[in-house]
Parts: structure tokens; C-alpha cells; sequence
């Protein structure tokens, strides 16, 4: 069982990308052997109202069962309430927020209120670093990446509140993790996506400080080639258990509703 | 077979406490690839005495130096690419005549100065009399001078290959960060021009449009800094090449642009 807590549908504004549409994400969720999907609709997260394409989102996911709705809740903007409630009502497996790209504090008070209310619905609250390297983003594209301090202020905000962070690197990883209390590590877990395997061994080096339980499959498809996110475990060494942990088994044992 | 064309080491004067684990991570990870040859290079002392993209004349021969030890070490599983300095141009001469009389088979331009700079031209001399290649390190589609480096880009090291049409040049890690189109329309139209598909980068599309743009014939795989992201890459050629293709990217073509005699099966 190989699930992916990081997949988008739709056109990504930014340049011409492959295979967006639902049916090409299942092809190549088959291809790599990916069973589950928990997928966001990627335009949308450009859109003054975010939220405007959940509907599509959950239209879209009922027909094709293996993927799974993550619907954009913009806490800045009224009703967003609604779109939590929604969510738990429709059994999202988590709701995701990108605040850089929202143009909202990602520390903030709007995000501490969505931390809040996802923590009170035992929600996950999702959110990306990134969705491009620095080095490529179009000229344009200027949103911040997600810092280290929001995330951390955002698990002190609500001692229930479990957060998802998809394209973090070694470097953010560290310092949530360190700079938490165990209580409050315990509660986010790290997509595997943007982590370097050898020769750096990020990934392998990660495993041991932060642990195997903190780190769930993701690919970024499809901006990125899933491909990737199999071959950094295929390098690693790792016991059967710990793969199916960090494949499906955390997930399924500690981001569940 | 498989020859990746963009492969490191470190030495024991480098900012690198664990340069040895470095090392046998970089190998260990080949073994698991399948990776028969990496084509490496040392950039000086990788930042300690001098910067990573300028090294000095000092510190250079010494990385070279290091490199050399680990090709003697592993003879079936390593080559090398002298790393030379292009502001220092008696110093590069001198050091590419030595290391590749010592074994090596082509020649590492890092960031030191523009491609399409007057002073590269000796150094593409030289690559042209003794047959090698010149990895150059690209940033796809610079838009503004980043600090640490002199970077160049497609549209540069095109201008450079254009006056040496004898030399083959590799344009490195199309996957390094940049916007990789910009490379791959300045070097559709450049003969001598390899892509090199290393880096971190992973876009969906990637590989494709560098097939577009270049065709297979001019194609070289890869790993840079990020070995999975390399393996990622050639799992994906496999779904869209046919295996006598696949092979081209995976070692032949390689295989044409160094010496002969450069790989234990030639």
C-alpha cells in the first residue's frame, strides 16, 4: 500500500506541465505504483478565493475513489468555516492552506484560527514550502516560502492542531523539529518529496534524528515525476516496517480522522 | 552500462568533516543505480581556502590531486575531469596537460568565468588537440549575476561552442535550477552542445522537451548532487525510450564524446 499525501490536478499557471488531468495522474499513479492519492485542486490555489474549485475537487474524486479530496480553505475570507465543516462532513483526509501563496501571514492570526478549527475537527491542516525552486519560478511568481517559524508558531497555537508539510527540506525540518517541544513535533509530519537522498543521505540522516514516524510518502505530481520520491527509498536500506510506515502506515495510523 | 557524466568527490581539505561517508555513499548508491563509470570532479577545496567556483591556483592540483587517488583506487568504477581555473590561464594549461596526461578525460569548467569569455579560448584549444570534452556548469537562464559564482548560460556557452565547433561541450545539469526551456531552445541549433541531465530538478515535461529539443543522440545521463533524483530520471527514459535509445542516453553517447579508450569497455 503506497500512499501520496501530495498530488495536484488541474494547470499550473506558471509554465506548460504534462499531465494534470485526473485520469493522466491515475495513469501514472499505477505506473509507480502509487494506490492512493490525496490531491488539491492546483489552479484554485491561485485564485482569489481559493475554495471556488473544491467543488470540482470533490465532483472529481467521488468518480475516481483513489483519489482523495484536500480542498484550499483561505482563512482570510468569510465562510471559510464553512469550507472546514465541508470538509469533515465530506471525509477530506486533510484541508490545505498555502499562505505565502494566499497572501496571508503564515503566522498569523488567520492562520492560527484555521489551526484552531482544524485542530478542534481532528483535521489535518496541510500546507507546501514550495512548489518551485527558487532558482526556475517564473518572474512573476513571487510568494515566499512557508519559514520555519510559522510552522512552529502554528503548532503552539493548538495543542490538537496535526499539520502536513509537503517540499520541505533538510534544513526546515531540523529546525521545526528541534526547535519544538516533543509534544509539539509530534504532531506534523513531513512529505518526503524535497529531501535529498545520497550522496547527502538527507533523507537517511533524517530518519535517524527526527525519526521514521514523522515522514510520509509525496511526490509533487504532477510537477513533479513520481518517480522520484520511490527512488529515494529504493536507495535507502531501510526494514520492511519502516518503508510500509512511511509509505502508508503513518498515515493511515496517525493522520487519520 | 551506465556512465554518469556529472559526478563529485571530496578530499580531506575540504569544509567537510564527513567527506569520507560522502564519498562511499556517492559509490554504495552507484552499486544500487547500476552506475559502471562516474565521470567526477573536484572543485579545488570545495570553499575552505578559496570559493567553490573560484578556486585558486593553490587549491586546485590539490583537488585534482585527490581525484587522480580515487581514479587509482577504483579504476573500473571511476574518471576523472580536471578542474582548472580560466582567470589563471598559464595555471590551467599547465593543469589540464598534467592531469590528462595522468589519466584524465575531460576538462571541468565551473563558474569562474563567462563561457563566452575570450579567456576560455585557449582552454577549448587544448580540449580540441587532445580530443576531450568540457563540462561547463550552467545556470539555466540567468537573469541576473548570482553572488559566489560567474555563472553562464545556454546562450553563453552556445556563443563559446559556436567558435569551437571541434569541441564537444556539455551543458551541465539541465535539472540544476533555472528555467531549463530557455537552455533547451539556445542549444537546439548547437551541434556541439550535450545536455547533461543531472540535478535536483524533477519537473514533469523535463525530459521530454530535451528530447524535443535535442533529440537522443545528444543526451547524457547524470546524477550531480542528487543521486535519487538521477535514478528518478532513468527510471522515467525507460517509458519513453525504446532500449536501444535508452542505451544511447545511458552510455553510448558518453561513450563517443570522451577519448577512446576512456572507459574499461572501450
Amino acid at each position: 500500500m503506497r500512499i501520496d499525501v501530495n498530488v495536484f490536478l488541474g494547470a499550473y499557471p506558471y509554465r506548460r506541465v504534462p499531465g494534470t488531468s485526473p485520469d493522466a495522474v491515475l495513469r501514472a499513479m499505477e505506473r509507480v505504483g502509487i494506490d492512493e492519492a490525496w490531491a488539491t485542486h492546483l489552479p484554485g490555489l491561485f485564485w482569489q478565493a481559493p475554495a471556488e474549485g473544491n467543488a470540482w475537487l470533490y465532483e472529481t474524486t467521488t468518480r475516481a475513489p483513489r483519489l482523495k479530496p484536500v480542498p484550499a480553505v483561505h482563512p482570510g475570507l468569510p465562510g471559510w468555516e464553512a469550507v472546514v465543516a465541508e470538509a469533515v462532513d465530506r471525509g477530506a483526509p486533510a484541508v490545505r492552506c498555502d499562505p505565502t501563496y494566499f497572501g496571508l501571514d503564515p503566522g498569523g492570526a488567520e492562520m492560527r484560527g484555521l489551526a484552531a478549527a482544524c485542530g478542534a475537527a481532528r483535521l489535518p491542516l496541510l500546507s507546501a514550502v514550495r512548489l518551485e525552486d527558487v532558482r526556475q519560478r517564473h518572474p512573476n511568481d513571487r510568494a515566499a516560502e512557508l519559514p520555519a517559524a510559522a510552522l512552529r508558531a502554528l503548532l503552539r497555537s493548538h495543542a490538537k492542531l496535526r499539520l502536513v508539510v509537503t517540499h520541505a527540506d533538510r534544513a526546515l525540518v531540523e529546525e521545526v523539529h528541534f526547535g519544538s517541544t516533543p509534544e509539539e513535533a509530534a504532531r506534523v509530519w513531513w512529505d518526503i518529496c524535497w529531501i535529498w537522498g545520497p550522496p547527502e543521505d538527507h533523507l537517511e540522516t533524517l530518519l535517524g534524528t527526527v525519526g521514521v514516524e514523522r515522514f510520509v510518502f509525496g511526490t509533487g505530481q504532477p510537477l513533479r515525476i513520481p518517480e522520484n520520491a520511490v527512488a529515494k527509498l529504493d536507495l535507502l536500506d531501510l526494514p520492511a516496517a519502516q518503508r510500509t510506515a512511511i509509505e502508508s502506515g503513518n498515515v493511515r495510523t496517525r493522520l487519520s480522522r | 552500462m551506465l556512465i554518469d557524466v556529472h559526478a563529485h568527490f571530496y578530499h580531506d581539505r575540504t569544509p567537510r568533516a564527513d567527506w569520507r561517508e560522502r564519498n562511499a555513499s556517492r559509490l554504495a548508491a552507484g552499486e544500487k543505480i547500476g552506475i559502471t563509470i562516474h565521470v567526477a570532479s573536484i572543485l579545488g577545496s570545495w570553499g575552505r581556502t578559496s570559493p567553490t567556483y573560484f578556486p585558486s591556483p593553490a587549491d586546485l592540483p590539490y583537488g585534482n590531486d585527490a581525484l587522480l587517488a580515487l581514479v587509482r583506487d577504483h579504476p573500473n568504477r571511476i574518471r576523472g575531469y580536471v578542474t582548472v581555473n580560466p582567470n589563471y590561464t598559464a595555471h590551467a594549461r599547465g593543469e589540464i596537460l598534467r592531469c590528462l596526461a595522468a589519466g584524465m578525460i575531460g576538462i571541468k569548467l565551473a563558474a569562474s568565468r563567462r563561457a563566452s569569455d575570450p579567456l576560455l579560448d585557449p582552454i577549448c584549444d587544448i580540449a580540441r588537440d587532445r580530443d576531450v570534452p568540457v563540462l561547463q556548469h550552467v545556470w539555466q537562464h540567468r537573469r541576473r549575476d548570482w553572488p559566489g559564482q560567474e555563472a553562464s548560460d545556454a546562450v553563453e556557452l552556445c556563443a563559446l561552442a559556436r567558435r569551437h565547433p571541434d569541441v564537444r561541450f556539455i551543458l551541465a545539469h539541465i535539472g540544476g535550477g533555472g528555467d531549463w526551456r530557455h537552455s533547451l531552445a539556445a542549444v537546439r541549433a548547437a551541434p556541439n552542445v550535450y545536455v547533461d541531465l543531472s540535478g535536483s530538478g524533477v519537473d514533469a515535461g523535463m525530459l521530454e522537451e530535451c528530447l524535443a529539443a535535442v533529440g537522443v543522440a545528444r543526451l547524457l545521463w547524470g546524477t550531480d548532487l542528487t543521486m535519487d533524483t538521477g535514478w528518478a530520471k532513468l527510471r522515467s527514459l525507460e517509458r519513453l525510450l525504446s532500449p536501444e535509445e535508452l542505451d544511447l542516453v545511458k552510455w553510448k553517447n558518453a561513450a563517443g564524446i570522451f577519448p577512446r579508450g576512456a572507459f574499461p569497455f572501450d
